[in-house]
């Protein structure tokens, strides 16, 4: 019997490779993409249903094409990209439990996958240098998309309590990255001049897109359980990652930063919250040995080639402290005699 | 020495370098215990000329700059950079280690040559300068050069600068998994399970071992089956006598405690300048864990037990090197 996956999230770039690559699996029989606005790439084989997850409509959905995987990737990061904070709290944690209550009365549907976030985790000084998935965050988020995955996260642990027969993961996914990826820190990344905060040059860890996008297919397709996390092996530190796309640092004391961070976001100029500030001070590495384990299977990127491929298509080309190094080298070359 | 010497003078963006293999590059490490790498380290192929060593000393510093401009250098999951830390971290602590505490070691035997191992020592100096030490005798005298991977307390990731420094020479935050990840990875982790108890003790309490906590230490060395080795620090205790506290300020500044001691604040940044004690590290025999039930790390009576027996082992030591050693400077 072949699969009828229903793709949450399918007009953002992350929903639509997801549906086109359930497409060519040939466990999967049918895709049904839905989302509050119309896509803007071709979706191919998929059909497209235009629901708002915060209205009802979603279980009637569910039950006419007897869906039996669910694949729930619509979370909204920024408040910019939802229309302001409350809206954005409205799709995301408003919008899942819509979506897991109607999962909860469909029996057809058998399979969920959960597309959650490391933010999850926090970023604190007092965190262990690697995260597992048994772990607490040090301080539970309380501000913004983390809060909301965290939100999001406990309506899955209740689902699963009342529908033990339900096969559900949730992907704690590291900050995507890659050529087409925009998000508040591939956008922060990507500024001529990068405030940084003073003291401090955090751990990132990155997940490649086609990465995520295989990750969250295999997990579709098979019965796996529970929490995993996501990533590129290794990690970059912040000035790493800047030094290699040739950036300029701009190293600011936390509070001024704060500061600066907040007129930016109240001027519309920035999208920057309190807990990426924290993950800027602090980092946050995870442990994906478990996922690994479990689908038998390493990601094709590493933290650092995730970036790399970023700034092959975000950077431009040029590093002017390293340009003077070379310069410096070839006279001395040519001093040299050689 | 397995690695091949990497041909130093085309001056390459490419990340690959530091390999883990002690004594790898002909230039990019020095030798061990003295400054005279210069003559007879030519590999085959390298031109004998005493004019080329300079230069390639130049390719080579040349050659760093640029991989850490371009951050085409590695760090692991924990932050170390094992680059900076080789070239540029120790070379500054030799200097204090040689030349100012002239430090004696002892016993670098019971340092197993390969696989995890857990120091444990006793704290002491206001500042973590014994941490530093005990990390520069691992690397420059053990013949295997390893390196230490130390654990430190929160407040150290709270600090700015601080924060960054310590995870890129290869600390990580005290907590068992960190520990346990070390430990399983085959690392030389280091632990000082007095904590700020025994850093920050009145000088008239010098060498008198604080209460070791919880035994945390001694579960993460169980669950990861590697030997605990004491560590017995002497010198340290006289590096900045501490003779008061002062608590509010302390409190003011979210430190644990603000140092008086004969020279601090009272010469002002010449305070920060340590006494030039002696110092000895004596490495005591391992106590094995492996061969201790699997539950053993949930037992609490074993852990007590062995908690209490690595603390006594390294009292019993730091009495005899005291009376040993003699006047302190």
């Amino acid at each position: 019997m072949t699969r009828t996956v229903l793709v949450t999230g399918v007009s953002r770039y992350l929903g639509a490779r997801v549906a086109n690559t359930l497409q060519a699996d040939p466990a999967v029989g049918r895709v049904i993409g839905i989302d509050a606005v119309p896509p803007k790439r071709p979706l191919g084989r998929t059909e497209f249903v235009r629901v708002d997850l915060r209205t009802s409509g979603i279980a009637a959905l569910i039950e006419s094409a007897s869906v039996d995987t669910v694949v729930h990737l619509s979370l909204v990061a920024t408040p910019a990209g939802a229309g302001g904070r409350m809206s954005m709290k409205e799709s995301n944690v408003i919008g899942a439990m819509q979506l897991l209550g109607a999962c909860q009365r469909a029996p057809s549907v058998r399979r969920l996958v959960v597309r959650s976030t490391s933010a999850v985790y926090g970023a604190s000084p007092r965190d262990p240098g690697l995260f597992t998935e048994s772990m607490e965050p040090h301080e539970t988020p309380k501000t913004g998309y983390a809060k909301d995955a965290a939100e999001v996260e406990g309506y899955v642990r209740g689902l699963g309590r009342r529908r033990p027969d339900l096969w559900i993961a949730v992907l704690r996914f590291a900050n995507f990255m890659g050529p087409t990826v925009d998000s508040p820190l591939t956008r922060y990344l990507r500024m001529p001049v990068v405030p940084t905060v003073l003291g401090f040059d955090p751990r990132l860890q990155f997940v490649h897109e086609d990465d995520g996008v295989d990750v969250i297919r295999r997990m579709a397709t098979s019965d796996h359980t529970g929490l995993y996390n996501v990533a590129g092996h290794g990690v970059l530190l912040l000035s790493q990652c800047l030094r290699r796309a040739g950036r300029v640092e701009l190293p600011l004391p936390a509070p001024l930063l704060r500061y600066g961070g907040g007129v930016a976001r109240q001027a519309g100029l920035s999208d920057f919250s309190p807990e990426q500030l924290a993950l800027l001070a602090h980092g946050r590495v995870m442990d994906c040995g478990k996922l690994e384990r479990t689908l038998d299977w390493t990601p094709a990127h590493t933290t650092a080639e995730a970036y790399d491929d970023f700034v092959r298509t975000h950077g431009d080309g040029r590093n002017a402290p390293v340009e003077a190094l070379d310069r410096l080298t070839e006279q001395l070359r040519a001093v040299m005699g050689r | 020495m397995t690695g091949t010497d990497r041909v130093v003078v085309p001056i390459t963006s490419d990340g690959e370098g530091h390999d883990g293999t002690p004594g790898g590059g002909p230039g990019g490490r020095r030798a061990h215990g003295g400054p005279g790498e210069q003559g007879g380290r030519g590999g085959p192929g390298e031109p004998p000329e005493t004019e080329a060593a300079w230069e390639r000393g130049l390719a080579t510093g040349l050659a760093l700059l640029r991989r850490r401009l371009t951050g085409a250098y590695e760090v692991d999951e924990l932050g170390f950079d094992r680059e900076l830390t080789d070239d540029l971290v120790v070379p500054a602590l030799r200097l204090l280690y040689h030349h100012w505490f002239s430090v004696r070691v002892r016993g670098l035997e019971h340092v197993p040559d390969t696989g995890g191992a857990l120091l444990v020592g006793n704290h002491a100096g206001v500042l973590p300068v014994d941490a530093l030490m005990l990390g520069v005798a691992l690397y420059d005298e053990h013949p295997e050069n390893r390196k230490l991977r130390l654990l430190g307390a929160d407040l150290v990731y709270q600090l700015p600068f601080l924060s960054h420094l310590a995870r890129k020479s290869g600390s990580t935050l005290a907590t068992p998994s960190d520990a346990e990840h070390l430990l399983r990875a085959g690392e030389i982790a280091g632990v000082f399970p007095e904590g700020f108890k025994g850093i920050g003790k009145p000088f008239a309490e010098r060498y008198r071992l604080r209460r070791f906590g919880r035994g945390g230490f001694v579960t993460s060395a169980i669950r990861a089956g590697v030997p605990i080795v004491p560590v017995a620090i002497v010198g340290a205790e006289e590096i900045y006598p501490k003779i008061a506290d002062f608590k509010p300020l302390a409190r003011m500044l979210g430190l644990p405690y603000f140092p008086i001691t004969p020279t601090f604040p009272w010469l002002g940044p010449l305070g920060l300048v340590p006494l030039p004690s002696k110092w000895i590290i004596e490495f005591g025999e391992p106590v094995r864990t492996d061969g201790l039930p699997p539950d053993a790390a949930e037992d609490p009576m074993v852990v007590f037990d062995l908690t209490d027996r690595v603390r006594g082992l390294i009292q019993t030591r730091l009495d005899h090197l005291v009376e040993e050693r003699g006047s302190a400077f």
